[in-house]
Order: C-alpha cells, then sequence, then structure tokens
C-alpha cells in the first residue's frame, strides 16, 4: 500500500504550491453533476499557489470497466489518462476512489507492457486525493472558509483504504470558522454505494445505506460531507427519500467558500 | 454440502426480512469488530505479527509437499496414520471405513469447515453412523439442520429464542422437559446432554487449525473445549485437515495463534489451544489408541502458483466476515454454501465453479473492510476482482452490463464524442430536475431509485463546458 | 497412482517443479532443525515477579482465579477453596509425583484420590508444566502422571503451578518441551488453557463452563 508523500511544510511568507503545475483529474461524476465540486478543488490548489491544468481529453478513470473484470477497456482507457497527465509536477483528484484507480491500480493494468507500466507507475507516484495533497504534499492546515452549523463527515473507503485519508480533511475543516464537526458512529463503514454494486445489488446497498443514515441522523449534523461524490449522491438520494433534513456537500465546496450553493440532490435558486 | 449460491438473489431477499437474523446481525455488526480493535490495541506488535504470519503461510505454500511429507514422515513414526484424499469422496471414503473398522456407532464431532465442505455428516449418517455436533454452536444448527452461518459461529443467525425453542423440541426425550429461557441454562443443558455423547463415543472426529511439520502435530483451538474431549474419550481419533493447514515448526503456529483469536473474537488466546501428536503413549492413562489425519487436497493443489494463491494463505478466524456490511446485511447463509463472507467470496468459486457461485464475488463494494483486517493480509477486493474478470472473460457477466460497460469505453476513449454526449445528457437531466433537484425515477436507473432518489445535474454545463467558457487552461 | 502421488504430484506440477532439493530443500530442513523465534512480544519480557502478576492479571481477566502461596500452605489453601465454592472436600488428583512434596496430610478431610476422573468427581488437582504470563495460560503435558481427561471432564479443575514455572512468552514453552521430551518430540497432547471453558455461541454473550471446566482456581507457589 501506497501512503501519501509527506513534504516539510512550505514557509509561511509564500503560498506552499509556487511553481508547481497540477493536472486536475475531473471525474466523471463531478464533470456531469456537479462541476463546483471541480472548481471549489481548483480555488484551494490556486491559493495554495498551484497553476491548475484541465486536460480535456480527460474522460473516465476506468473504473467501472475496471471492478466489472474487463480488463482490455479498462487497459485502454487507462492509457489515455497516463497520456493526457504524465506531464505535470503532480495530479490532484477530488474523490478517493478515482484517485486509487490511478494511484493504486493502473501499473497492474500493464503488466505485460513494461514500459507502459513504468509510465503509469510514475504517474501513480505523483497522483494524489485533493485532501492528502493539500495537508500532506502542500503542508496546508487551514483555509479561510466560513459555514455555520454541525457536520459529520463520512470516510468513502477508497480514499480511506487505498489512500490514508482520514486525518486530512479533518484538519482542515477544524479551521473553517463557525463549523463543529461531530464524528458519527462508524464513519469508516461502507455507505453502499460501490459503483455498480447499488444497482446490481440494490436491496444489499439499501440495507447499508439504512444503517448509515440512521448512524448520520443520530449525529444531529445538518450537514453531510464526504470526499467523493458518488457517495455522495448515495447517500443524498437516500436521506432525501426519507425526509430527512440534512444538506449534503462536498468537503471541497466548504473549505473552498462555497457552502452556501444548493446542496446535492436540492433545486438552485431560479 | 448442497450448494444455494446460484440463488444468490433470491437467499438475499429472504435474508433481508428475516427478523431473527437481522436482530442477531444487529449485534454481530458491533460486537466482533469492537473486541477485535480492543485486543489489537493491547498488543503493539499485532502489525509486524501480521507480516510475519502472511510471510510463514507463503513459505509453507511455497513448500508445501515438502512439509506435508515432513510431518507425515513423524505421525508415521509415533503409530499415527496419514491418509491422502485427492477429492472430497476420497476423504468421505477413508473417514468411513475407519469408522467401521472401529466399529464405531457414534462419533463425536467438533467444529470442522472440511467436514461441511466433504458432507460428512451425511455420508456418515446413510451408513448408520451418527455423528454428533458437539461445538455449541454446530450442535444447534445439527438440531435445526441447518448448514452453518459464520465460520467460527456457526450458530450466530440465531436468537436465544430460536435456541431455547430447539432445545426445548429435541431435549423433551432425552428427559429434559422444560423450556429454558436463560442463557446460563441452556449452556448447562446442552453440557449435560453432550457430556453423555462424548462419553459413549466410539470415534472422535476433529479438524485442525494447524498442521506442524516439525512434530507431526496437530492443533485445535477451542473455547469450549470440546475438541479435546473429543480427541481424549474416544479410542479413535481422526483429524480431517485440508494440506495448506501445514506449517513448519511451534514457532510459527505461536506467530499464527498470536493472530488468529484476535482476529477472530478479540481474545488475547482462545481457552483451549492444544496440541496432538499421534495415539497414546503405552504409558498413558488416557488418550486414543488410534490417530488418524486425512489430508484433503479437493482443488487447494490447483490453486498453487496462480493469481489465486493467496486465498491459501487463510487461517479460518472470521475477521473478514465480521467487518464486511455485506454480511453484516445478509449474514451467512445467503451465501449458499459452507463459507460465507469474503472468503466466501473467493473459495467457493474456486471449490464449486464461478458458474454456480458468480454471484458472490459480484456482490461486494470493494470497500476493503475485509483486507484491513485480514491477520495474513490477502488481498480479499483483488480476488474477487479476479474473479469477475475470468466471468467476463467467459461472457458469464450479463448481456446488459456487458453491453453498458462497452458504450461508456466506447465513449470514455472519444473525448471530443464523450463531450457532446454527456453535455447532452447533463442539460436534459439538469433541465428536467431543475424544479425538485431530484428524480424520484428514472428510466434505466429503477436498482438506484426503488430506494433512494436521484439528484440532478447542477445547471450551467458540465465542468469541462463551463472551464472551456471561462478559459481555463487546458494543457 | 497412489493419493499421496497424485496429491503430491498436483502440488508439484502447481509449484512448477519436482521434489524439493537442492539449497531450497537444505534450507527448509535447516528451518524445521533450528525453528527459529519469530517476534515474541515484549509484554513477556521483565522480572520472573512481574511476570507471574501478569500471568495472575491475564488469567484473572480470563475468568480463573488465583492466588499466590508458599508451598505448605497449598493443601490448605485447596480445601478453603473448595470451602468458599461450596464445593464438597473431595479431589481426584493428578498420579503426578510432584504433587507428593506437599502436605496433604496437613488437612486430613480432604479426600484425595490419585487417576482418572470419574462421572462423580466434581474437582480435579493437578500439577502444571508451565504458566504463560503473556496470555495467562496454564499448560499440560499428558503423561502417566497427569492424564488430559483431568483438565477436562470435572466441573471445577485446580492447577498448581510452580513460580519456577512460569515463563514469559509461549517459546519458552517448547523450549521446555524440547528439553524435557527431545528434538521434534511431543507428548500426545499439550493443552494450553485458558480460564474456564466457555461458549459465545448463544447470542454473542460469553457463558463459562460450556463443555469443559466451569471454574479454574490457579495456585501459584513460591518455592
Amino acid at each position: 500500500m501506497t501512503h501519501p508523500p509527506v513534504s516539510a511544510p512550505a514557509p509561511s511568507d509564500r503560498p506552499p504550491g509556487l511553481g508547481w503545475t497540477v493536472g486536475l483529474f475531473v471525474t466523471c461524476l463531478v464533470d456531469m453533476f456537479r462541476p463546483s465540486v471541480g472548481f471549489a478543488a481548483v480555488k484551494l490548489l490556486e491559493d495554495a499557489g498551484c497553476r491548475v491544468v484541465v486536460p480535456d481529453v480527460q474522460t473516465c478513470c476506468g473504473q467501472p470497466a475496471y471492478n466489472s473484470g474487463d480488463r482490455g477497456d479498462a487497459r485502454r482507457v487507462a492509457a489515455q489518462v497516463v497520456s493526457a497527465f504524465e506531464g505535470f509536477d503532480h495530479v490532484v483528484v477530488p474523490s478517493g476512489s478515482c484517485g486509487g484507480m490511478i494511484a493504486h491500480h493502473f501499473p497492474d493494468l500493464f503488466d505485460d507492457d513494461p514500459s507502459m507500466r513504468r509510465r503509469a507507475e510514475a504517474l501513480a507516484g505523483k497522483t494524489h486525493e485533493l485532501m492528502s495533497f493539500l495537508v500532506d504534499v502542500l503542508g496546508v492546515r487551514r483555509v479561510a472558509a466560513r459555514y455555520d452549523g454541525s457536520v459529520t463527515y463520512h470516510d468513502s473507503c477508497s480514499g480511506l483504504r487505498e489512500l490514508g485519508v482520514k486525518a486530512q480533511p479533518r484538519t482542515l475543516l477544524a479551521s473553517v470558522d463557525g463549523l463543529k464537526l461531530v464524528e458519527m458512529a462508524n464513519p469508516e463503514v461502507c455507505c453502499g454505494f460501490g459503483g455498480t454494486f447499488c444497482v446490481k445489488y440494490p436491496d444489499i446497498s439499501n440495507a447499508m445505506l439504512v444503517d448509515k443514515t440512521a448512524d448520520i441522523g443520530a449525529t444531529g449534523a445538518g450537514t453531510l460531507l464526504a470526499g467523493d461524490l458518488g457517495c455522495l449522491m448515495n447517500m443524498a438520494g437516500k436521506l432525501q427519500r426519507d425526509g430527512q433534513a440534512v444538506q449534503v456537500r462536498h468537503t471541497a465546496e466548504v473549505l473552498a467558500g462555497a457552502g452556501d450553493i444548493a446542496a446535492i440532490g436540492e433545486p438552485e435558486a431560479a | 454440502m448442497q450448494s444455494t449460491a446460484h440463488a444468490f438473489k433470491d437467499n438475499v431477499e429472504h435474508a433481508l426480512v428475516d427478523g431473527n437474523l437481522q436482530q442477531s446481525l444487529a449485534l454481530l455488526k458491533v460486537g466482533f469488530s469492537e473486541r477485535r480493535r480492543q485486543a489489537v490495541e493491547r498488543l503493539p506488535e499485532f502489525e509486524a505479527l501480521r507480516d510475519r504470519a502472511r510471510d510463514i503461510k507463503n513459505h509453507a505454500l511455497a513448500h508445501l509437499d515438502f512439509y506435508l511429507e515432513a510431518f507425515e514422515a513423524k505421525v508415521t513414526a509415533l503409530g499415527g496414520h496419514v491418509h491422502w484424499a485427492p477429492t472430497a469422496q476420497d476423504a468421505r471414503d477413508i473417514i468411513l471405513d475407519i469408522c467401521r473398522e472401529a466399529g464405531a456407532r457414534t462419533v463425536t464431532k467438533s467444529k470442522s469447515m472440511i467436514a461441511e465442505e466433504i458432507a460428512l455428516n451425511d455420508h456418515l449418517a446413510a451408513n448408520g453412523i451418527e455423528p454428533v455436533e458437539t461445538d455449541l454452536g454446530e450442535y444447534i444448527i445439527q438440531l435445526r439442520r441447518e448448514p452453518p452461518s459464520h465460520i467460527i459461529a456457526p450458530a450466530v443467525h440465531l436468537t436465544k429464542d430460536q435456541v431455547a425453542d430447539t432445545f426445548f423440541e429435541h431435549h423433551r426425550k432425552l428427559g429434559f422437559d422444560k423450556r429454558l429461557t436463560e442463557r446460563s441454562d441452556l449452556v448447562a443443558e446442552a453440557r449435560q446432554v453432550l457430556r453423555r455423547r462424548f462419553q459413549e463415543a466410539d470415534v472422535g472426529i476433529t479438524g485442525a487449525n494447524f498442521l506442524v511439520a516439525e512434530t507431526g502435530s496437530s492443533m485445535l483451538v477451542t473455547n469450549e473445549g470440546n475438541a479435546d474431549l473429543g480427541n481424549t474419550l474416544p479410542r479413535v481419533h481422526v483429524v480431517i485437515a485440508s494440506i495448506e493447514k501445514v506449517i513448519p515448526t511451534l514457532e510459527d503456529a505461536a506467530t499464527l495463534l498470536r493472530v488468529l483469536a484476535r482476529s477472530a473474537t478479540g481474545q488475547e488466546w482462545s481457552s483451549y489451544t492444544t496440541f496432538n501428536t499421534g495415539p497414546k503413549r503405552p504409558e498413558d492413562p488416557d488418550g486414543p489408541a488410534h490417530y488418524h489425519v486425512v489430508l484433503l487436497d479437493n482443488g487447494r493443489s490447483g490453486v498453487l502458483g496462480t493469481q489465486m494463491q493467496d486465498m491459501l494463505r487463510c487461517i479460518r478466524c472470521g475477521a473478514c466476515m465480521n467487518h464486511c456490511p455485506v454480511y453484516a446485511a445478509i449474514g451467512g447463509h445467503a451465501y449458499g454454501w459452507v463459507y460465507p463472507g469474503p472468503i466466501g467470496a473467493v473459495l467457493t468459486p474456486q471449490l464449486i465453479g464461478v458458474e454456480e457461485a458468480g454471484n458472490l464475488p459480484n456482490a461486494s463494494t470493494f470497500c476493503g473492510r475485509c483486507e484491513s483486517v485480514c491477520p495474513v493480509r490477502i488481498p480479499l477486493p483483488k480476488l474477487m476482482r479476479h474473479w469477475r474478470e475470468r466471468e467476463f472473460e467467459r461472457h458469464l457477466t450479463p448481456a446488459s452490463v456487458r453491453q453498458g460497460l462497452a458504450l461508456w469505453a466506447f465513449l470514455a476513449r472519444r473525448p471530443a464524442l464523450y463531450r457532446r454526449v454527456t453535455g447532452i445528457a447533463n442539460r436534459v437531466l439538469a433541465l428536467f430536475g431543475r424544479v425538485a433537484g431530484r428524480y424520484a425515477w428514472l428510466p434505466l436507473a429503477g436498482g438506484w431509485t426503488r430506494y433512494r432518489d436521484f439528484p440532478a445535474p447542477q445547471r450551467g454545463g458540465t465542468f469541462h463546458a463551463q472551464w472551456r467558457a471561462r478559459g481555463g487552461a487546458r494543457r | 497412482m497412489s493419493a499421496r502421488d497424485q496429491v503430491l504430484g498436483a502440488i508439484r506440477r502447481s509449484l512448477k517443479r519436482g521434489a524439493l532439493s537442492g539449497d531450497a530443500r537444505v534450507a527448509a530442513e535447516a528451518r524445521l532443525r533450528e525453528h527459529p523465534v519469530n517476534i515474541v512480544p515484549v509484554r513477556t519480557t521483565g522480572t520472573q515477579d512481574d511476570r507471574v502478576r501478569l500471568l495472575e492479571q491475564w488469567a484473572t481477566f480470563n475468568q480463573a482465579t488465583t492466588a499466590r502461596v508458599a508451598a505448605a500452605e497449598v493443601p490448605g489453601a485447596v480445601a478453603d477453596y473448595l470451602a468458599a465454592n461450596n464445593l464438597p472436600a473431595r479431589v481426584v488428583m493428578a498420579p503426578d509425583p510432584a504433587l507428593d512434596r506437599y502436605d496433604w496430610n496437613s488437612r486430613p478431610m480432604l479426600q484425595r484420590r490419585r487417576g482418572l476422573p470419574e462421572d462423580a468427581d466434581r474437582v480435579a488437582v493437578t500439577g502444571a508444566l508451565a504458566g504463560i504470563a503473556e496470555t495467562g495460560t496454564l499448560v499440560f503435558a499428558s503423561g502417566p502422571d497427569h492424564p488430559t481427561s483431568l483438565n477436562l471432564l470435572p466441573e471445577t479443575h485446580v492447577a498448581i503451578l510452580r513460580e519456577a514455572d512460569v515463563v514469559g512468552p509461549l517459546e519458552e514453552v517448547f523450549t521446555r518441551l524440547r528439553a524435557r521430551y527431545g528434538e521434534g518430540v511431543m507428548p500426545r497432547t499439550v493443552n494450553t488453557v485458558t480460564g474456564p471453558s466457555r461458549t459465545g455461541d448463544v447470542e454473542q454473550q460469553l457463558e463459562l463452563g460450556a463443555h469443559g471446566p466451569r471454574r479454574l482456581h490457579i495456585l501459584i507457589v513460591r518455592d
């Protein structure tokens, strides 16, 4: 298991990422459903002194094919990602599952192609989930944002177990004015999304969701945050179906000061 | 054991509405994981021990033939017998022969997943020999004619009331005519009933947690002590163990034991951890006169050297299923065969075929919690993914899924087309969803919307469209 | 082809080699001979007194009871324990000659029979090969002086453990076994027992006395 790279915190008189060009892997869900997450990521990275580039040949990380056993398609899509992103100092992903796909699984897809494997390993070594990049690589400890109210946090599985994302979002949320973090019971237990799992085994997925939303409700928090839009859409959909009044947002949005936009599944102002 | 793994979805449907099961699972969800967490906290060396345990098992597997031969030589030198069983049928035949030769009428059994795998009890019963399960959980399910639902806690799916009903129904003819309500009374009654069976038994059949090549010892780990009664009182002790149970030395056993009990139940050490080596010595006042070890292959040799080999490291602790949210939702019977939970999802297709058991490795979110607690670091999600790859290669994946994936991959590899298609989808879904912000139903998304709403996309176009419109850097 | 050849052949085919030979074989044989120690938890180090206390802590944690006594006090401690637990003053005792060192005649009301347990025996008294401080575990080796069934059948087991026989980790027990029986040699059964028998099979709650003893009392004897 690779751990996020740790470097010394930057001197305080300049933003830590100055000089670095970062490729943003937007993810297909953010692109299609919630661009504000992408823009929040851009803001956080630029505030930290990075120059952000969004290659427009990116589409998907290939995880749906990979997890369905379709190595061929997964490899072809992965090769495209490698080509699109290998030129950057770092690659940042506002998602633990897509980030984990690139950082952990891409090299294995090219077992039979040593030169492609080397390129995939190089990319994997510099690909980070957003929170982990900010805290572990750039040394960011605070953001200038305000969000009034109590918030609970779900540890999305891939980010947690493949990329070690646990303390970093909590560190940054602790610096948000007015925000009170209330931990839920069992924050590390899966929400039941699992990509195609939630539609292939909807009844099991629902059973897991029922437990998760009960834990969320028990905190009394007005807002749920996580770092993966798939998990967030899954939990938001259930909370809303059940009539639970919890706003669901991506951590990056709150950290970037965009906590006042319509939450996931809520109608936007006309 | 007869498999119902092909009926996984039906099994799941029943499991989700089974009130007793769900009540039991609610306990399991927090109980085992909390106890394990506390045990791990108490031992600073735990993570290093996991690494070493993994390495010991890998070493043993790479030298499996050598250590099996060494084990056999030691057992034979002591007057014990080692039998080799390439298949389940062979194992059944060997054990039946041993029991017949001993003139056995009843045999006591301690919990053995291998015995379940080869359907030993049915075979003995069909041949006029009564097998008596002595592990309390196994005893209960034997009375109820149910299979085990967990590899170390076979009756974990039952409530106390269900146990009380079962005892009341079956113990009456033995002279116990009161329906009990207290747990301690239920255990005491089982103790009494089974004590007689222990003493009557002609043969004791046990599994083995490990086989130690250095000394020719079989190891048994229980909390009840039933296995020890079963291998001490009868004239004949039969050990049935699969070939990958062999490990090199006693010191290796110590390492594996240190991670076994902690991972399984959160104990430092199981109450009875026993080393049995051969039949009784001439001067021993008790113990079996005959000691047999049946080594079962049943497909394991074929896993060696393949990308699935890691599953053979399993030490049958049950931690994976104790921490699996899917197991916690559906229980063990839904998996349809001997081995439930994540290890079941990986082992079952290997032993009974992926056509029969294909649902099992698919019913996972790959959350990875199983791998994070496996004492021998089996990469369970990776192995499940390999099964999905095999299914895909063999076109066992449903056609709709293959087509959906093919379409998605087609688009994903054509960025310009992808932009156009996703742009349209985004605008259409945003437009029609703008009032509510979400959909209670969507065509083709019935699986999703059965239980949850589907959030509508934000308005204003896809991220890439907006980024381009703002003149954001694209290279 | 015998079943044995079938299985071994299948293993070797999968491992893509014949029977283990050459350096690999030498190394594996050496491993069996030298049985290197893996990782031993630090909690097992310390003085002998530390170890005795650690054993008591873990044994108690596992619902055994313990008492530290001088050799002269052993028979009295046994008799008192039985009285305190409303048990009859009648025990079946292991034929172990090491138990003869205690002055049992100092408690003439305590009836003792040496040998195998019978149905009516409610209390067994035995020695112990060792006590493992790491986990609060007692070690019993089968033999003419210690029938295994004494550890299992009677409802109450009183084990007399000498302080000098308290070891830190399990590995030291192996050292003692090898010293007593020889390299690669074991008695028929080595029971390691941690607390009374128990089960969690009914609603995952612990109940004692599932099949083995309901009570385990450990007398730790100063020499």
